[in-house]
């Protein structure tokens, strides 16, 4: 790659790299700055106050943090951060759980048949989001296919047992759909970094572990398994981040007891009209992410320079 | 039986098994669309009536064809958009704030949505008291999606620009091809398929969105999914499963179509390329 950039004109480096450069800073760091701001800023009826103010020679700063207190204070924002980041780690798991041996199955599949395999794991992740999460409103709901499969085979005596569900026959607004749909509608997201790191492995490996006396379940977990670490951190922070902040899912097929934080900013925000408050969510839920979104990113860098 | 033919039964089982549950709502969205009974998930024989009323129903409508046209405003310049970051990404090793960059160009693929549509608003209403625009509607929705497009759209890119080999870039110029043109004869017809992925899936991401939309829209400018969300908020609706079956089946289509023709493309060129090697 070095000759290209030896030759490069100036300008057109410059253009290529400044031009998404700028346009991220503006519409993406600059927004969030913002937000920050207005998370201490005092709301004046319809306005929101200057934090910063030059009035009669003085310059003064008023900053409130009293919705940051109200956020650490108030029990009701606590424990919707908790149910939060309790609910996209199950749902992480499940994915993991699912996901991990669908991926291992495929990468192992026939060579010929793997492309069309693929085709299907994201056909449906290019199909309609919104749409696949309200058909789950239909399959969960009275006489719907999977209510009648799991009163079917007693499997609601095991979630109500487990407390998922109140009560049998009411699959709907409950931690259960809840976790349903955000296993179905992030599973993609955790088998296509999976597969196309174990599609990657070098299969020679595992043949000299067998010749050195492995047994398979052994040379499983002991080159397999370590060796897709990439693809599992990958594939797990794909899943869990954007289930720590998902407002769709929680509004369509959760209830009043499976309050997440993304709705708690919608309310705030839409409802309540309180957009310091709004604001003081969204960066309370950055903080919340932001170890993951390090995670990911050192990851996602790492992928790129290794390919190159 | 052995243990090899085991673990052959049982791949096949989950296999099967994992996509009965990635394909049961999608198959059942479907078949519901065609139920004629006022009552949901009760069969009541076939009918084509909910597809009939789309027809007048001016709202949907209304609102498919403003996400038409933000999907295609988003698709082109999101692809634009996210070569340029590719490029930079993948061509410049070296510059002064790249990890920022590459942080700016992946964050927003696991973003929370509420958060990059929420920050995103509050900068265009002040900016909108400030200078008086830009007033909420497609135009603030386009920056949204481009946003996340763009992302999408950089990482398809990236992926393919790195698995070109680059001594045909360093021919070209040696040969004494200017830069740019370097990019538009050599790079860019190498990367045509990526940036054709990258076009349709950053129109189908567009036309999918719910949350950025709903921070971004303004009065008067309501996109489909939008619509389709305030009617499932209420309840099932099979108005939503006669759209939905639509948009899945243009959609299955489209993707099945395009994929068969880069892969009919692909065939065409190892031939080319085989028969290019015999004559030599």
């Amino acid at each position: 790659m070095s000759a290209p950039l030896k030759h490069a004109s100036r300008g057109g480096r410059w253009a290529v790299i400044g031009v998404p450069y700028f346009w991220l800073l503006l519409f993406f760091m600059l927004p969030f700055l913002i937000v920050m701001k207005i998370s201490v800023s005092e709301m004046e009826t319809v306005n929101f106050k200057d934090v910063l103010t030059f009035k009669d020679g003085v310059l003064a700063l008023s900053l409130k943090f009293s919705n940051y207190a109200l956020l650490v204070q108030d029990d009701l924002y606590f424990l919707t951060y908790v149910s939060s980041l309790k609910y996209a780690a199950v749902t992480t798991v499940l994915c993991l759980l699912i996901g991990y041996p669908f991926a291992y199955f495929m990468a192992r599949a026939k060579a010929t048949l793997q492309p069309a395999l693929l085709m299907l794991v994201m056909l449906p992740f290019w199909t309609s989001f919104l749409l696949r999460v309200y058909a789950w409103k239909g399959l969960l709901s009275e006489h719907g296919w999977a209510a009648d499969f799991i009163a079917g085979t007693g499997l609601d005596r095991l979630l109500v047992a487990f407390g998922l569900i109140p009560a049998q026959g009411q699959l709907m607004n409950t931690p259960f759909s809840l976790v349903l749909g955000m296993t179905y509608t992030y599973l993609p997201f955790m088998i296509l970094p999976l597969y196309s790191n174990l599609a990657k492995m070098d299969l020679r490996l595992l043949e000299a572990a067998s010749d050195l006396g492995a047994s398979a379940w052994v040379a499983f977990w002991n080159i397999t398994v370590p060796l897709s670490k990439a693809g599992i951190i990958a594939g797990s922070m794909l899943v869990f981040i954007p289930c720590v902040g998902e407002y769709v899912i929680p509004e369509l097929l959760g209830g009043p007891q499976t309050q997440m934080i993304g709705r708690t900013l919608w309310d705030e925000f839409f409802s309540n009209n309180d957009w310091p408050m709004a604001s003081t969510v969204a960066v309370a839920m950055v903080l919340l992410i932001i170890v993951p979104l390090a995670i990911f990113n050192k990851y996602q860098a790492e992928a790129s320079e290794r390919r190159a | 039986m052995n243990a090899a033919s085991i673990n052959k039964w049982f791949g096949r089982g989950w296999l099967s098994l994992g996509f009965i549950f990635l394909y049961l709502p999608i198959v059942a969205l479907a078949l519901y669309s065609f139920n004629n009974s006022p009552v949901p998930n009760v069969w009541r024989g076939f009918t084509l009536k909910w597809y009939a009323a789309l027809g007048t129903d001016t709202e949907m409508l209304a609102g498919l064809w403003l996400s038409l046209k933000i999907a295609f405003f988003t698709a082109c310049s999101s692809v634009v958009l996210g070569t340029l970051a590719a490029v930079a990404l993948v061509k410049y090793r070296r510059f002064s704030g790249r990890t920022l960059f590459s942080g700016m160009v992946n964050a927003p693929l696991v973003m929370p949505e509420v958060i990059i549509g929420l920050s995103l608003l509050l900068m265009l209403v002040s900016l909108q008291r400030a200078l008086g625009f830009p007033e909420r509607g497609l135009m603030t929705i386009w920056m949204g999606h481009l946003l996340l497009g763009m992302a999408y759209a950089a990482v398809i890119v990236q992926a393919r620009l790195q698995d070109l080999n680059p001594q045909l870039e360093e021919a070209a110029l040696d040969l004494g091809a200017r830069p740019w043109q370097v990019f538009a004869l050599v790079t860019l017809p190498m990367i045509s398929q990526a940036l054709m992925s990258a076009w349709l899936l950053t129109f189908t991401l567009s036309l999918d969105d719910v949350v950025l939309s709903a921070f971004l829209s303004g009065p008067g400018a309501t996109t489909m999914p939008l619509v389709i969300f305030s009617r499932a908020r209420l309840g099932l609706n099979p108005s939503v499963n006669a759209i939905a079956t639509l948009i899945v089946a243009v959609v299955a289509i489209g993707v099945v179509a395009a994929s068969y023709l880069i892969a009919r493309r692909e065939r065409i060129r190892a031939t080319e390329m085989a028969a290019a090697a015999r004559a030599s």
